[in-house]
């Protein structure tokens, strides 16, 4: 008996139609539709929860043209130690740090393995070179164009401060304006010797 | 000389180099305006610079249109429309400009381009996927109780149901 049955439900499965079928299709369509959405969704949370990238991973590649028209690549930089620096004319706190860095840059300039990088970010050229005028900043500056570098480096605001090493290796991470010129030193100094 | 008389040729005089100081800085007022007037004759109203900074936002705060965003940044960028405004820039230009300069999130509306089609493209359908599966509901809805009244009516016209309810009266 219970055979019997048995074979009828598999009759009657086989014997459905091509209409009967069709919803599912549209049913996996409309959950594959979902869940890629979601996926989308989830990607991009996880991208804007992270924070700035982390120290001993490789350093993203970039490349500016500064105010005064030269143009400079990370991955050109390749055996020296490189400061990048994010910071905008508006900025209170990155007025802080303005000096030392300077006079960090004036101390390692003459090594020639020590680079020091500028970026202005949001910020408008006219303001960002009183600001370069006023702290009388010479280490290469320029802007963050459509903010490229800083969605790149996955900055949280400005000041906020980079160091790679000979390897193009990011090695400490500044989220706050340097207190002094030791501060600078103390990043950079360990990097010089390896 | 009577005393009044002496009171009011000194009152007079008074009055006299007042009008006279009052008279001279309403023409010095009056010519540095002209002056003004004439070196910047395009100079961009404030309604003109807004109607422009309303459609941009603040590429630092969240969520801030520049018209009425307090941060002097915003300050700053609102005197950059205006400087670009009075170079004869037009709108689409400055709106470019501020794009190349700050990125696409200093747009009110996403450009349509990449993964941003996303948000033109999923509201829509997802109105239309919604009206196709409250159709379909309402339609399964319908059924049963047509389905139902038929079968307290007439016994199933399904072979299959039939002999499975006969089997099952048997166990």
């Amino acid at each position: 008996m219970m055979e019997d049955i048995e074979t009828e439900i598999t009759t009657a499965e086989s014997n459905r139609t091509p209409e009967s079928i069709r919803p599912r299709w549209g049913r996996i369509i409309a959950w594959l539709s979902v869940a890629a959405l979601l996926a989308l969704l989830f990607f991009g949370l996880l991208r804007t929860q992270q924070g700035p990238i982390g120290v001993g991973q490789k350093a993203p590649d970039f490349t500016f043209t500064s105010f005064d028209g030269k143009t400079y690549a990370l991955s050109e930089l390749g055996g020296k130690v490189v400061l990048v620096n994010f910071w905008a004319s508006w900025c209170k706190p990155c007025e802080q740090e303005a000096g030392d860095l300077e006079l960090a840059w004036r101390a390692y300039q003459t090594r020639g393995d020590v680079v020091f990088l500028g970026l202005a970010w949001t910020d408008t050229e006219r303001k960002s070179l009183e600001y370069l005028e006023k702290f009388d900043i010479t280490y290469p500056n320029g802007p963050d164009l459509g903010t490229r570098i800083s969605q790149t480096y996955r900055t949280t605001g400005v000041p906020e401060t980079y160091i790679i090493d000979r390897n193009g290796i990011l090695r400490s991470v500044k989220l706050s304006p340097f207190l002094s010129l030791d501060e600078i030193k103390a990043s950079i100094d360990p990097l010089l010797n390896e | 000389m009577p005393v009044g008389s002496l009171f009011l040729r000194g009152l007079s005089k008074k009055v006299w180099v007042s009008s006279l100081i009052y008279l001279i800085l309403m023409l010095l007022i009056f010519f540095s305006t002209v002056n003004a007037q004439e070196l910047t004759p395009n100079a961009p109203s404030d309604n003109e610079v807004n109607a422009i900074a309303k459609q941009l936002y603040c590429p630092v705060c969240e969520n801030t249109p520049l018209d009425v965003c307090p941060t002097q940044a915003c300050s700053e960028w609102r005197e950059l429309i205006r400087e670009k405004l009075a170079s004869g820039w037009d709108e689409s230009q400055i709106k470019a400009y501020f794009v190349e300069q700050f990125g696409d999130r200093v747009l009110a509306t996403p450009p349509a381009r990449g993964i941003n089609w996303l948000v033109y493209i999923i509201p829509p359908l997802a109105f239309i996927f919604g009206g196709i599966v409250l159709f379909r509901a309402f339609r399964t809805w319908k059924k049963p109780a047509e389905m139902g009244d038929k079968n307290l009516a007439q016994p199933s016209s399904d072979e299959y149901i039939n002999r499975l309810e006969e089997e099952l009266r048997k166990l």
